[in-house]
């Protein structure tokens, strides 16, 4: 069901011959952008052998050192504080989910509290906060950052899970002698995270893409290992690193993306629960990232 | 206490940035995310490739590489400078929020049923008409809640810019964590309740409007 059905009928001769038109007008235009683009950074001398120093570096330096920098030093960098904020994350946000939906109010306001609370606070000032107030080293801020706004996120996205799942499994749950918190555990979160999976992976893009938050607390990351290079190799190598940074980040990024369209097709054809209607979770479209209500609805192809 | 009193005049100029950007920024993505959605649904080809790759490459982008891209590689390679500071945030901010603008709006037009613009038209509705009296109040009802989302994470991720120059919320709770060690905690805190004066009140407004808006179909 895409949008040019609901806008427009099917398209007559007439409006066939025009979009043609239209489709070879916009053609050219675009064309015509990146060509100017091209050219323009052509003049600009961006073709020159600067690139070289991806393969051929110049000032004693090989081809090892550069990508050595690049991959072990700035992507692990990067990889490092996601891999460890991720299992924290799992913890933290399951414990505030099982204490949500808890029976007793006193339970439940403070940990609604804490998600609202650190769902509404920059990253970087949590990154801050440790490395200033708390005297942490840079990853460990990065992570601290991280996960207290991740969880938060997340702990809200399993709530809106269990939301979606009918009601009746709760009560089944509780009608063969399960206590609450077995019911949670046992009945309503497996399903939640089952069908918030898709989302869940979304939440894992925008934990990685503000991992990139530890360059300005000097965590060294990806972008940071980049500036190093280019401060190394000179004003005309700054293109070259930005660049090979950038394809780095949207192709990671683009990989996980598919990953949880993927996941989507695969789980939407094999769930036996019948959703009552497609999860919202308010709020969840958050500090770099991918947002849940971008991609919920019609993502879904 | 003191670090906030003592230096209230640099307080506000702080909090002035932070809204500058989240206002002038805000208002432009939402024009440039509604002409990318616009792109998006159109019928013309070009137009929905060129959306389509725009919004997958820039919002996987950290923004903090986008702030870095405007700093240093788009003189050498478009020969676009742009001034450090505030209008580089702006722009940076802009070309990334436009991303996530685009994406509730066009989640919001989909999400009207084909059958609605069908019977519209079939009632003999003009192409306007059927924009203005059917899709748009239904597709609106839908694309505010997320809007506000939107612009939640927007407002907190005017802190990136801290890093870049600006002399913003997070910025002051930098600088003045130097001169009042004993009060650190407390400057964090009130600069954290600053971003929450802003963000809870708007995540609350979502909240309430995707209750009163809700489609009962």
């Amino acid at each position: 069901m895409s949008a040019q059905q609901v806008l427009y009928d099917k398209p007559g001769p007439k409006a066939i011959f025009r979009d043609k038109i239209y489709n070879v007008v916009f053609t050219l235009a675009f064309l015509a952008l990146i060509a100017w683009i091209i050219y323009t950074a052509n003049q600009r001398g961006v073709f020159n052998d600067r690139w070289s120093v991806l393969w051929d570096p110049p000032r004693n330096q090989t081809a090892w050192d550069v990508w050595s920098s690049l991959l072990i030093t700035g992507l692990w960098g990067t990889l490092k504080p996601v891999l460890i904020a991720i299992p924290i994350v799992m913890v933290l946000a399951t414990v505030i989910t099982v204490v949500r939906t808890s029976t007793k109010w006193w339970a439940r306001v403070p940990a609604r509290v804490v998600t609202e609370v650190f769902r509404g606070i920059p990253v970087l000032l949590v990154m801050y906060f440790g490395v200033i107030a708390l005297e942490m080293k840079p990853l460990h801020a990065v992570v601290l950052g991280l996960v207290v706004y991740n969880m938060a996120v997340v702990a809200e996205i399993l709530r809106a899970g269990i939301a979606a799942l009918p009601n009746g499994q709760r009560e089944a749950g509780l009608s063969i002698g399960l206590t609450p918190l077995q019911t949670t555990m046992q009945i309503q979160l497996p399903q939640a995270v089952r069908i918030m999976l898709p989302a869940l992976v979304s939440q894992a893009v925008v934990l990685l893409k503000d991992s990139a938050l530890g360059f300005v607390i000097a965590y060294t990351e990806l972008l940071t290992t980049g500036r190093r290079n280019y401060n190394y190799f000179g004003e005309e190598s700054k293109v070259v690193f930005i660049l090979v940074i950038a394809a780095m980040y949207i192709g990671i990024n683009m990989l996980v993306s598919r990953l949880a369209h993927w996941l989507e097709r695969r789980l939407g054809s094999r769930s036996k629960v019948v959703v009552a209607e497609a999860p919202k979770v308010p709020g969840a479209l958050t500090a770099g990232g991918v947002g849940l209500e971008a991609r919920t609805p019609d993502d879904r192809r | 206490m003191e670090p906030f009193l003592e230096n209230s005049d640099l307080l506000w100029v702080a909090f002035g940035n932070t809204l500058t950007i989240a206002l002038a920024a805000g208002a432009l993505s939402f024009v440039w995310g509604t002409i990318l959605a616009a792109f998006r649904v159109s019928p013309i080809g070009p137009l929905r490739t060129f959306g389509a790759v725009y919004v997958e490459v820039v919002r996987n982008t950290p923004l903090t590489l986008l702030f870095l891209f405007f700093l240093v590689a788009s003189t050498p390679l478009l020969g676009l400078t742009i001034g450090l500071g505030v209008p580089m945030a702006i722009v940076a901010m802009t070309l990334y929020t436009a991303t996530f603008v685009c994406e509730a709006v066009r989640s919001g037009v989909n999400s009207v049923q084909v059958g609605q613009a069908e019977a519209a038209r079939s009632v003999g509705l003009t192409f306007i008409q059927v924009l203005t009296h059917v899709v748009m109040p239904q597709a609106f009802r839908s694309v505010v809640p997320p809007l506000i989302n939107v612009y939640v994470a927007h407002i907190k991720n005017t802190s990136v810019a801290a890093g870049f120059a600006v002399f913003e919320l997070v910025n002051f709770a930098n600088r003045f964590s130097n001169p009042y060690p004993a009060q650190v905690v407390a400057l964090f805190f009130g600069v954290g309740l600053c971003f929450l004066a802003m963000t809870i009140p708007l995540g609350l407004a979502s909240q309430s409007l995707e209750k009163k808006l809700v489609i009962h179909r």
